[in-house]
């Protein structure tokens, strides 16, 4: 297939990679630069793409602004809500799905389905769900003698709202992955640890937990990053608004409320690289422990 | 019941019936008990779009409506520009779907079958996008998009997503698993590579390119925060957007929000049930989305 490095074949070869290479180039490389920069611009005119100041205005901004000091902290108390629960949540289900039970399938179908829906249109549906007065949770909470919460007015339960809801969202995913890493063990350790008579919990404990550790280290790391980079379940569930008091203005959140509604570019590009460098230190976490150190075999 | 079980279990079963069955049906339990958490608010849903709206409002909450309002769906359908909005969901996500398999398939195959210099240092920079959260890309995406005037525009809501890298690397693991002697075959019989591409390579990958397909049509029905950014005028929403807007408007009319959710949520949860092997499978195959 063409020898390595003669003049046709490289030309062949950016060929076929040429609509993939200019849609990249225009709305991926260059804007990750371009991002940099504008974090960057003091003082420009954005109609005439003009800049006349550049300096680290923005960070200091930022930094000193206590919305933005909010954000990163709703942020970190989401991330905390969501993926240690999530993780033993569906780490447990998976386990239950993978011993030999019927409508096996069946049950997988199910608790995916939250996956394939419209973040916006089912964060609608818990909206109605939360709602104080006639939602569904409120009834069953009155059903055991709980007196209606309200959900979604109230700062001190807006976050739990909206973690119970990213959970829900989210268990599927993990279950599935998780499965995945289930199926990949060896039988074999279970069955020489059943000989050797160890107990349920401890070939969980000592063969599950461990050989899955891998699997479980990549799903919280990407949990994580999902957990970040929250937004439109927010902007649905408290209709446009960042829940009660900025209880749920979250990073995302206030990136697009810079930019969306006040047009100040260069603070939500500041903003925009904060969350980036978060993102970026967990990603190469995964990349680089995940391959040499959570591995048994 | 109960009886009939008792005494049709031979007695040297006795330990088993104690024990065994009682972990099953633990299991059972939980797991049900799960699957109806993960369900209710779909059925809730359901429920209150097909009730009056009066009934909505009404304590304890009925989950078969007295009478079935199917009539809310029309109401939708007529109320708010639904049909627009319809329309152009469908037409973008056909259009980023369709492109993408279009760039992925060329992409992919320089990527497995055509030898080049700095071939894989590029394949390493398109896999470096994928560590690049897409929140990054809109506000210098938009810049650009409205100094060229797209804003507004079919363009702005297609053209920057008919590439996907994951596609291109999920494809192109699959074209390298073909076997090499296809294409001398194919060489033999005097085919240029163009159309061992589309013939035989396109065919052979028919599972690769559905999964790719329906990931890339989930991705973009439910896509949010950039058509929010790029479109602001009511003709160019799509369904998501559409639904917000509606739902600050109609304020308590929960029973048509739902309508509205319902429609939104039906075409994705019926290509599921058909596709969901494929469907699963991509999706376990990494935690980046689109």
């Amino acid at each position: 297939m063409g020898s390595d490095k003669s003049y046709k074949s490289f030309i062949r070869g950016l060929l076929y990679l040429l609509p993939s290479l200019v849609i990249l180039g225009v709305f991926q490389f260059y804007p990750i630069i371009k991002s940099l920069d504008m974090s960057f611009y003091i003082r420009y005119n954005y109609f005439k793409d003009v800049v006349h100041q550049r300096g680290f205005g923005n960070f200091i901004y930022i930094f000193n602004d206590n919305q933005f000091r909010i954000a990163l902290k709703n942020t970190f108390i989401f991330a905390l809500g969501v993926v240690p629960a999530s993780i033993i949540l569906s780490l447990g289900i998976a386990v239950l799905l993978n011993t030999k039970i019927k409508l096996r399938g069946f049950f997988r179908s199910i608790y995916f389905l939250p996956f394939v829906t419209s973040v916006v249109a089912i964060s609608i549906v818990w909206r109605w769900i939360y709602h104080s007065r006639y939602g569904l949770l409120n009834y069953l909470l009155g059903l055991v003698g709980i007196y209606p919460i309200q959900w979604l007015t109230d700062p001190k339960w807006a976050m739990v709202s909206l973690i119970i809801l990213s959970i829900w969202r989210g268990l599927g995913y993990n279950i599935i992955i998780f499965l995945a890493g289930l199926q990949n063990i060896n039988l074999q350790y279970y069955q020489a640890a059943k000989i050797d008579g160890a107990s349920k919990w401890n070939r969980f404990r000592y063969i599950t937990i461990p050989q899955l550790s891998p699997t479980i280290f990549f799903v919280s790391i990407m949990s994580l990053i999902n957990a970040f980079k929250v937004f439109d379940e927010i902007f649905a569930l408290f209709d446009k608004r960042p829940g009660p008091l900025n209880s749920c203005l979250t990073v995302v959140y206030y990136i697009y409320d810079q930019f969306a509604n006040q047009y100040k570019y260069g603070v939500a590009s500041a903003a925009v690289y904060v969350l980036f460098i978060i993102i970026l230190f967990f990603t190469l976490i995964q990349l680089y422990i995940g391959r040499k150190k959570v591995h048994y075999d | 019941m109960i009886k009939w079980i008792i005494t049709k279990k031979p007695l040297f079963n006795r330990i088993n019936l104690q024990k065994f069955p009682l972990d099953k049906l633990l299991i059972y339990i939980i797991l049900t008990v799960g699957g109806i958490v993960t369900l209710l608010p779909f059925l809730w849903m359901i429920s209150t779009s097909l009730k009056s709206s009066n009934e909505v409002h009404m304590l304890p909450p009925k989950w078969i409506p007295s009478k079935i309002m199917l009539e809310n769906y029309f109401v939708i359908l007529n109320r708010v520009p639904f049909k627009k909005y319809f329309i152009n969901s469908v037409l973008v996500t056909v259009c980023t779907t369709v492109g993408t398999l279009i760039t992925s398939i060329l992409a992919a195959f320089a990527f497995s079958k055509v030898k080049f210099w700095g071939r894989d240092m590029l394949f390493t920079l398109y896999l470096g996008t994928m560590m690049i959260p897409g929140e990054v890309l809109l506000i210098p995406n938009f810049v650009t998009l409205s100094k060229i005037g797209w804003i507004n525009s079919y363009k702005a809501l297609i053209i920057p997503w008919i590439v996907s890298v994951f596609a291109i690397f999920l494809l192109r693991q699959y074209f390298l698993g073909i076997p090499k002697e296809l294409y001398i075959a194919a060489k033999i019989d005097g085919s240029t590579d163009w159309n061992y591409m589309w013939n035989i390579m396109v065919p052979l990958s028919k599972p690769a390119l559905i999964t790719i397909g329906l990931l890339k049509v989930i991705y973009s029905w439910n896509s949010f925060l950039w058509p929010l950014i790029v479109t602001n005028s009511p003709t160019m929403r799509t369904l998501p957007i559409g639904l917000t807007s509606f739902s600050s408007e109609g304020g308590t009319e929960y029973h048509l929000m739902m309508a509205f959710a319902t429609m939104i949520v039906l075409p994705m949860i019926l290509i599921y049930f058909m596709l969901q092997k494929y469907i699963i499978e991509g999706a376990s195959r990494t935690g980046i989305k689109g």
